[in-house]
């Protein structure tokens, strides 16, 4: 009997009676303030909102915020004129000095200050995670309350890898003083577009 | 009613006086109270050092005292609770589960049962309440910090009501004070440092007695608080409660 | 450039939690500091707690659902393993931890690597993977700051979420001045943790392969979960050619919809956060890469059989019990001697080597703030008192204790011996376990003993009331 057959095996002998699963969500949470809660909890665990009402906003808050001179890789096609044209899929440690990434997310958690981003809208999956500042872009009217609404909402949808991001990298190792930057991005700007 | 004053082993031989304020209060109540005088212990000791299989004769000599009373109340939240989880015997089963649902801790006989509301008694001191871990936790006396629910607490509502009683807040409200049992020379180091730090945050807030429901805790803590040399005692909360006023 | 000692020694077993407790207090200053510094933690844990009005609701939702993953784990695992493999994942099985390590070196081997990133698994720590690894001449570099830190230091984490809370920043600073060439006496937060970042930044861009843990694994879509604040799993994992993901068998749970309720309770628990800052969903290799992921036993199936204990097989690893113990506050995670420290480390380790961890069961005082942090409502508590239940029984427990234990269940049982011994005085004064006072009188070094009445109370009443009913 191979290790998979000996375990399995155990597995039946051992396994106590069955126990029903409960009813999800526990409690259903009606939330009339989820830009306010989502913001004020993301802020909260270091990340930056900013509220928007056109593209060209984003664009401008950019590029006056953010050094220019530095490797930008964006994955947003409504904004113009700061693509690097990239062959995606190729070696990943191409990034290592990328200075913004931007990237378009599915929705926000309020409950959590949490962006979900899934791998076709990365370009490559590293780029989240290797860059020095991360930039999303959620359209405010996607927020919802908990993560039962979030995971509700995703449970038909197939991705390869997807990710929830709440802030920027960090870590309090060191004496529980909260450093932002770990290994990651040292920011993250969230902005939640309205558009009129 | 008929109830049975249980007194606990360590109570009896080193704190009399506690057993004596137990009775008295209960008196004082109007309560028809009887202390059966061949008890002995819980085995609680025994069992909580990993010997619960020799508390066989143990648990029928408390069977053989305690059985046929409505109720069965001590002034050891920790002792009822052991009877309450683990009182069993083979011969004597169905005794056996009718003493589990009828022991009461003291203060909990004092307000789910005889749903007292006023006490005379005066105790014009600064005052904190060590909730004990056995009372709190395992006979749900007060709530827990550790659970997102509302406060209540069945030691503090009778001490509310004694007059001059001034109840001072802790930083840690129900951290537990390093007695436990064989703990507390098994794990000696640990044992003293968690008292040491319990009896701090009382002082800091200028304790002049520190009560609670278990005596052994306050063993405890007095064994720290004299060899310290402070003026600060501790003094169970019967004697607390059947003060005159 | 340092590498890894991959000496992770765990302390002698000569020394039990009792001996390596009593040491870390002998510097009273600095339990203090690590008291405080984890309370600190716990109350963070509280306030993130109070804003979920249906908390306690949640728990005991978690706790259903691994109750129901616990009486189906085998189907459970075979549909992820079926989901597994269609999402191109090679999907192992370990036995035991010498499997899972041997598994672990012949993909390394095939690929020819001899250096792993690795991010921070709990499952890994229980196999001693880094010292197999060491052996077999594998560099391994852990990639969170903290177990990076204890592994430059050559010691085991001291907390499953905080590996490295024993330590204080200017020790670190020490540390990596020696390590990784900062300047010394330079031990401020932000400029170690940078140049950690550095450091291990030329490990991620050098290193083929990455392992990470599991935090949880859906049987219904065949994807894991990796949670982290740092990001290191996910930066190994990008930038590698190849993915190990190492998971002891009761990670899986039946339904994605599921990790909403264990990923509200996870971060909260555990560091009083809202969530982890990245909470990874890896459901298929990226083009180019292969991905794996261990199953692995290690007693776990046998555990499963036992109701007394088998509960401790819903833990989701964070560290709320060690965070509210008092005793792993004041004792620090080393003097468990096991990977995993504080209540739920005392009752998963017995489980593994009754005779080797015969003590931890005892280093507790029974408060039962464990059980009632803890997410997924483990019984931590029982279970200690039931552990020292089976050591005793099981002969794991010393003689002089057996023969005490025995005199004093023959006294106590029987009103004449007590009352006799009693009178003779104060028989318990020498003889509760908690007092006994025998030449090293462990009561009595800090504590006076308790005074010695002239009655007892069983006197007292024989003298002042007629009417007992004798």
């Amino acid at each position: 009997m191979n290790s998979r057959e000996s375990i399995l095996e155990r597995l039946a002998r051992n396994s106590p009676p069955d126990s029903s699963l409960p009813v999800l969500p526990v409690t259903k949470t009606e939330l009339p303030n989820a830009v306010e809660k989502f913001t004020a909890v993301l802020e909260g665990i270091g990340g930056s909102v900013v509220q928007v009402t056109n593209w060209n906003e984003i664009n401008v808050y950019l590029n006056k915020y953010f050094a220019t001179q530095g490797r930008w890789i964006n994955r947003v096609p409504e904004l113009t004129n700061m693509d690097e044209s990239v062959e995606f899929g190729v070696d990943p440690h191409q990034y290592e000095n990328v200075l913004v990434t931007i990237l378009k997310g599915d929705f926000g958690v309020a409950e959590n200050g949490a962006v979900w981003i899934t791998d076709d809208k990365m370009g490559d999956r590293a780029l989240p995670f290797i860059c020095e500042h991360l930039v999303v872009i959620i359209h405010s009217k996607d927020i919802y309350p908990t993560l039962h609404e979030a995971y509700d909402h995703t449970d038909q949808s197939d991705y390869n890898f997807g990710t929830f991001i709440a802030g920027p990298s960090k870590t309090a190792d060191i004496e529980q003083s909260l450093v932002l930057g770990a290994h990651g991005p040292k920011s993250m700007t969230l902005f939640l577009l309205k558009e009129s | 009613m008929k109830v049975a004053l249980f007194i606990p082993c360590y109570v009896d031989q080193f704190y009399p006086h506690v057993g004596v304020a137990t009775l008295e209060l209960l008196e004082k109540l109007g309560v028809n109270v009887s202390y059966p005088e061949k008890q002995t212990c819980c085995g609680q000791p025994m069992a909580n050092s990993g010997f619960e299989h020799l508390t066989d004769a143990c648990c029928d000599h408390f069977i053989e005292n305690f059985s046929g009373y409505d109720y069965i109340v001590s002034p050891s939240g920790s002792c009822v609770l052991h009877i309450k989880d683990h009182l069993h015997s083979v011969p004597r089963e169905q005794e056996a589960t009718q003493i589990r649902g009828k022991v009461l801790e003291l203060t909990e006989f004092l307000v789910d049962i005889l749903k007292v509301k006023h006490i005379k008694s005066r105790f014009n001191h600064k005052v904190g309440l060590h909730q004990s871990c056995h009372g709190q936790r395992g006979l749900k006396l007060s709530q827990m910090s550790e659970l997102i629910s509302l406060p209540f607490s069945k030691p503090e509502a009778l001490l509310q009501m004694v007059s001059g009683l001034e109840l001072i807040s802790l930083d840690r409200k129900d951290e537990c004070c390093g007695f436990g049992g064989t703990f507390c020379v098994g794990e000696e180091a640990v044992s003293v440092k968690m008292g040491k730090d319990r009896i701090a945050d009382h002082l800091q807030y200028g304790a002049e007695f520190i009560t609670g429901n278990d005596m052994s805790c306050l063993m405890h803590l007095e064994g720290i608080l004299r060899r310290q040399k402070s003026s600060t005692q501790v003094i169970h909360i019967a004697e607390i409660l059947n003060t005159s006023s | 450039m340092t590498t890894a000692t991959g000496n992770k020694s765990h302390a002698a077993t000569t020394s039990d939690h009792a001996d390596l407790a009593g040491k870390f207090n002998k510097d009273e200053p600095r339990v203090d500091w690590h008291d405080q510094t984890l309370w600190f933690i716990r109350k963070k844990r509280d306030k993130a707690a109070w804003q979920i009005p249906e908390w306690e609701e949640l728990r005991e939702a978690a706790s259903q659902i691994k109750n129901n993953v616990l009486s189906n784990l085998r189907s459970y695992l075979l549909e992820f393993e079926r989901n597994a493999q269609q999402n191109g994942i090679t999907v192992h099985w370990a036995a035991d931890a010498e499997e899972h390590n041997r598994i672990v070196y012949d993909i390394l081997e095939k690929a020819g690597i001899d250096k792993v990133v690795k991010s921070k698994s709990m499952l890994t720590e229980e196999c001693h993977l880094n010292e197999y690894l060491a052996a077999k001449g594998v560099e391994v570099i852990d990639t969170d700051l903290g177990e990076r830190i204890v592994q430059l230091a050559g010691e085991p984490p001291s907390h499953i979420v905080l590996p490295c809370i024993h330590w204080k920043k200017e020790e670190i600073g020490q540390l990596f001045s020696e390590h990784l060439g900062t300047p010394e006496g330079n031990s401020d937060p932000q400029f170690l943790t940078a140049a950690a970042r550095i450091h291990l930044r030329q490990h991620f861009m050098s290193s083929r392969l990455a392992i990470t843990g599991v935090n949880f694994a859906v049987a219904e879509t065949g994807e894991f979960v990796v949670c982290t604040n740092e990001g290191n799993a996910d930066l190994g994992v990008q930038l590698a050619d190849i993915h190990i993901a190492c998971m002891g068998i009761e990670k899986i749970i039946p339904k994605r919809k599921h990790l909403g309720v264990f990923l509200r309770l996870l971060a909260r628990s555990a560091t009083g956060q809202p969530i982890t800052t990245y909470s990874s969903h890896f459901r298929r290799p990226r083009k180019g890469q292969t991905m794996h992921i261990v199953l692995v036993d290690n007693g776990r199936s046998e555990r499963l059989g036992s109701a007394d204990f088998r509960n401790a097989l819903k833990c989701i690893r964070c560290g709320a019990c060690m965070n509210t113990c008092p005793v792993y506050r004041r004792s620090g995670g080393h003097s468990y001697h096991y990977a995993i420290a504080g209540p739920i480390g005392a009752i998963l380790a017995p489980g593994l080597d009754m005779k080797k961890h015969a003590d931890l069961p005892f280093a507790s005082t029974l408060c039962g703030s464990c059980s009632h942090v803890c997410p997924v409502k483990i019984d931590i508590h029982d279970q200690l008192y039931r552990w020292r239940q089976v050591l005793t029984q099981n002969g794991h427990v010393g003689f002089l204790k057996t023969t005490s234990m025995k005199g004093m269940s023959a006294v106590l049982s029987s009103h004449n011996l007590y009352q006799f011994a009693g009178s003779a005085g104060r028989w318990l004064l020498k003889h509760l376990p908690f007092l006994i006072n025998n030449r090293f009188n462990a009561w009595y070094k800090q504590r006076e003993m308790p005074r010695s009445p002239g009655k007892s109370f069983g006197e007292w009443y024989r003298a002042n009331r007629k009417h007992g009913d004798e």
